[in-house]
């Protein structure tokens, strides 16, 4: 994901400073990693220095003076072409799960596959656990439903790769170690 | 927690055909438990087992310490009009009957006045979000409508425990969502224990804990997979 986009989509609707741009980031994606406030300034950086937002202001609020940026029109085009623009499938299979199988077979054996298949499964089933908990309180908001329900779904698809390798690590194993 | 309801050495066969073979159990008040598994590893027949449906070939279900195998299968069967709810995953409903006159029906088999069971079916409906299917019969409604209503059907009574077999088995993944958000909901507010049903990991999500069976017993690994 990019945050220089996200900030870019923020400013779309009007100039903002720095600190708007943290929160109004840190609501709109619930569940994302907070937005450092560093990372903000950086990013600014470096999309003014590319054209795509400038200073429209300064502002005091009781504080220090804030920057307001807004978008520029070669921003809004940046902006435009990103949302139109479909990413691609990953044309490679890597996941750090499926590494660790078949390295577990390499080094060891089915066994210390399936302890660990086992081990993430139990992982897996815990925070989508929290997960569903967190969506299905009174109060959630559709952003939290709708970001629990796209990390759940990662999960659910991995689980499903757990479970299904787990009944497949002995002819994997056949298969690794031939 | 002490449990209110727990099976232990359950055994079950279908011929010669076991489906389960030796499992423990145990459900405390208010808690939801998934009971998981690919299909054919027991988890229905334990389901009908432990709701007095099934009657077991060996070990017992104790419902709040009694030993409800050595009952009369009327004992049983009011013990499920009052005490248990059940939930499958459909055609549940009596077809001729609109809806609010389904969910009334439990209550009026338990000696409840004609206007009293309709107004609380009506209150249940309320509470499931299908108050305005209340005059509709099942046929006219849709899965997701059903599905709710057989819920408060299946709730109506206040059971202490409620049984869900598959519950969503049949509706798309958001209406699904929808009717177990408030199954679960309803159940913690009531203080209505679950046991839960299903082969699905997200469903089993809502569960506070898992018990995965395989060929018949408790799978520890949680897994329900042939290792």
């Amino acid at each position: 994901m990019s945050t220089a986009h996200v900030l870019l989509g923020l400013l779309a609707a009007g100039p903002r400073h720095g600190y708007d741009l943290k929160r109004a980031h840190d609501d709109r994606l619930p569940r994302a990693k907070p937005l450092a406030y560093g990372q903000v300034y950086a990013t600014l950086g470096r999309l003014e220095r590319d054209g795509l937002v400038t200073e429209a202001g300064q502002d005091r609020e009781g504080g220090p003076d804030r920057t307001s940026y807004e978008i520029t029109e070669e921003g809004r085009r940046h902006l435009d072409a990103w949302l139109s623009a479909v990413d691609p499938p990953a044309p490679y299979v890597t996941s750090e799960l499926f590494s660790k199988v078949v390295v577990a077979l390499l080094a060891a054996d089915a066994g210390r596959a399936r302890d660990y298949l086992v081990a993430q499964r139990a992982a897996h089933m815990s925070r989508m656990r929290e997960l569903t908990t967190a969506k299905t309180e009174p109060g959630a908001g559709v952003g939290d439903v709708v970001a629990a329900d796209y990390a759940i779904g990662h999960l659910e698809a991995d689980l499903r790769w757990l479970q299904t390798t787990l009944a497949r690590v002995a002819d994997l194993q056949k298969e690794v170690t031939s | 927690m002490s449990a209110l309801l727990s099976g232990t050495g359950l055994v079950r066969n279908y011929g010669a055909t076991p489906a389960l073979r030796g499992i423990d159990l145990e459900v405390a008040a208010g808690e939801i438990v998934a009971v998981t598994g690919p299909s054919g590893c027991g988890k229905s027949t334990l389901l009908h087992c432990l709701a007095g449906i099934l009657r077991v070939d060996g070990g017992t279900v104790t419902y709040r310490d009694q030993d409800i195998g050595l009952w009369s299968e009327a004992a049983r069967s009011r013990l499920r009009r009052t005490e248990f709810g059940v939930l499958f995953q459909f055609g549940q409903l009596v077809p001729e009957l609109t809806a609010v006159e389904n969910v009334a029906l439990p209550l009026l088999l338990a000696g409840t006045g004609r206007r009293e069971a309709r107004q609380t079916a009506l209150d249940w409906l309320g509470r499931l979000g299908v108050a305005e299917s209340a005059e509709q019969r099942p046929g006219t409604m849709s899965g997701g409508q059903q599905q709710r209503c057989a819920t408060a059907r299946a709730l109506v009574t206040e059971p202490r425990v409620l049984f869900a077999d598959e519950p969503t088995g049949a509706l798309d993944v958001l209406t699904g969502e929808q009717v177990l958000g408030q199954i679960v909901r309803v159940a913690r507010e009531q203080g209505t224990a679950v046991v839960l049903v299903t082969h699905e990991s997200s469903v089993a999500a809502y569960a506070d804990r898992e018990v995965a069976l395989r060929d018949g017993v408790v799978d520890p690994t949680g897994l329900g997979l042939a290792r």
